[in-house]
């Protein structure tokens, strides 16, 4: 499976007219975005506001974040399964808005959602500071259930990104990348001298409000599955859960997985890049039991020689995680974890819920417990209601001057467990 | 075998009090669910479910309900050691920050998510078979 992706550099994005992409600049029509939410009965109004790197803006409650792409050619349409009908993309030529996100924010969950800071110190903590954001504000009709709420929410994000990507479809892109997975056989033919590596993404899945779809199918009915890679990169796996705002891998971070980029980039050099075994996060130790045999015979049927594995979410997956790292390492196959850490604040305590002796190669993405200040911003996207009960805030978390004191925890992807971060940790 | 519920939550003791043998803790505390579980695990009971299913922190949501089983007369050690490292897991971030006291909005939030993880297994339809 063979894909070309067209990054169109955005480096500014304002209001106009017609929604479209002209040297650089993402113009977004306002009217035709709220028609198009308030297209769902759930929604009884809906605000949007753009948000710039450098602005003195803040953005709260975080529901999701997308990239705005367009399929250009190839079989299959984005989000597959979700707004578009089920069809396999993963081929052709897809084009991305890169630098310009959609945002969904609202008091969805408020003591699941995130904040992010546009400028100042806590900025640099989390990707969306640096990228052009059209912030959509949903507000539901009374009475709507947090779940319905929920759904609303995800699939507003969906269209308008949808919308907004269309805006990509003729314009020539700044660079072009190929990314190539050939059927196993002739994949591993390719670079025969090289280690075969596997990549398990882990996907939440654990009930209501933790939900994660693959071409629509929710993950915690499905069984582990072989994906190309680049089916990722159109939308074949979106979010749908409110999970902790620091590792929730966002639907933008799907389409952006920096395991799968980075596997690319040695794919052929160091590595012979085989594909993805998706997976899931579950409740019942049963489906854990079941789920984790089925990657293992799945790595061991690829003939895989190391594999890099992801989780979402802290407590319950640590156990899924741990579980595939010991049967996957019981056949053979080198294991390296990649996730995040509560240590406590002072870094002194258990790093995750769970562990196996197999569990010795781990790549940390940062600890979530850590306290950080967020000065005053002249703008509030979204409302700081529920800044006190969000994950990471606190009782007198939010000061009389709009000032915040919180957990590294309440920033949007802060210390997301698949490395799409700035902090890492290192032993010496 | 018999499975039994630990539940602080009203929601999922009210939806199952008739159908399994539900241990209603009420106005018990998250923790106290853990350690009353510990103690059926202990006497010969085997988990069915994580005991820190749903993501949410022990220090966010007060509300946990958890499933196991009457085991046979032999100790389930998995059981034992999950059980134990999900307790000490809470009380680590219990030592950090206290549950806040949340309005009933909140409150009622955090039981429809705990009562929907309990649900989500009990329809599984290997759930009546193991």
């Amino acid at each position: 499976m063979r894909l070309e992706l067209g990054k169109i550099k955005i480096n500014d994005v304002q209001f106009g007219e017609k929604t479209s992409v002209e040297s650089g600049t993402l113009y977004v029509n306002k009217d035709e975005i709220i028609k198009l939410v308030l297209e769902d009965e759930r929604i009884s109004s809906v605000s949007v506001e753009l948000a710039r790197p450098g602005e003195s803006v803040r953005i709260a409650p975080v529901k999701d974040v997308l990239e705005p792409r367009v399929k250009v050619s190839g079989s299959g349409r984005i989000f597959p399964g979700t707004i578009n009908k089920v069809k396999e993309v993963g081929s052709g030529r897809t084009h991305a808005l890169v630098g310009a996100t959609v945002i969904t924010c609202g008091r969805i969950v408020g003591f699941q959602e995130g904040l992010i800071d546009m400028s100042g110190p806590a900025a640099k903590y989390t990707p969306f500071s640096e990228t052009n954001n059209v912030c959509l504000v949903i507000e539901p009709v009374e009475g709507l259930e947090t779940h319905d709420y929920e759904a609303a929410g995800r699939m507003v994000g969906l269209k308008v990104a949808t919308y907004i990507g269309e805006a990509g479809r003729y314009v020539e892109p700044d660079e072009v990348v190929v990314y190539e997975t050939k059927p196993v056989l002739e994949q591993v033919k390719q670079y025969p001298d090289l280690p075969k590596i596997g990549y398990i993404h882990m996907l939440q899945s654990q009930g209501l409000l933790h939900d994660t779809f693959y071409y629509g199918v929710d993950a915690k009915v499905m069984v582990p599955t072989f994906m190309y890679p680049t089916e990722i990169m159109d939308g074949a796996i979106i979010s749908g859960n409110c999970v902790a705002p620091c590792d929730k891998v966002t639907t933008f971070h799907h389409l952006n997985n920096p395991v799968i980029e980075d596997l690319y980039k040695r794919h052929g050099v160091d590595l012979n890049f085989i594909g993805v075994i998706l997976t899931n996060e579950n409740v019942f130790l049963a489906d854990k039991e079941r789920s984790s045999d089925m990657v293992a015979k799945l790595c061991e049927f690829l003939g895989l020689d190391g594999v890099l594995i992801t989780e979402e979410g802290y407590g319950n997956p640590d156990t899924d995680l741990m579980m595939n790292c010991k049967k996957v390492s019981q056949k053979g196959v080198k294991v390296v974890l990649i996730t995040d850490e509560f240590p406590g604040r002072d870094g002194k305590s258990q790093s995750l819920a769970d562990a196996v002796d197999e569990g010795d190669a781990l790549v940390s993405c940062g600890n979530g417990n850590v306290i950080i200040n967020f000065p005053h911003m002249d703008k509030v996207i979204g409302t700081l209601d529920f800044i006190e009960t969000m994950i990471g805030g606190y009782e007198g978390s939010l000061k009389p001057d709009g000032s915040i004191e919180a957990e590294l925890q309440i920033v949007i992807a802060s210390t997301i467990a698949n490395g799409y971060n700035k902090l890492a940790a290192r032993g010496y | 075998m018999n499975k039994i519920i630990i539940t602080n939550n009203d929601k999922v003791f009210l939806k199952y009090k008739n159908i399994y043998d539900v241990v209603f803790l009420e106005k018990c505390s998250y923790t106290d669910v853990l350690n009353e579980t510990r103690n059926k695990v202990h006497r010969g009971c085997k988990l069915i479910t994580h005991p820190m299913a749903g993501s949410l922190k022990p220090n966010q949501t007060p509300y946990k309900s958890i499933i196991i089983e009457e085991h046979s007369n032999s100790t389930h050690y998995e059981s034992i050691i999950l059980i134990e490292n999900s307790i000490e897991s809470t009380l680590k971030f219990l030592k950090f920050k206290a549950t806040p006291k949340w309005n009933e909005k909140i409150l009622n939030d955090f039981k429809t998510v705990d009562l929907s993880l309990i649900e989500n297994v009990v329809k599984n339809p290997m759930f009546s078979i193991i």
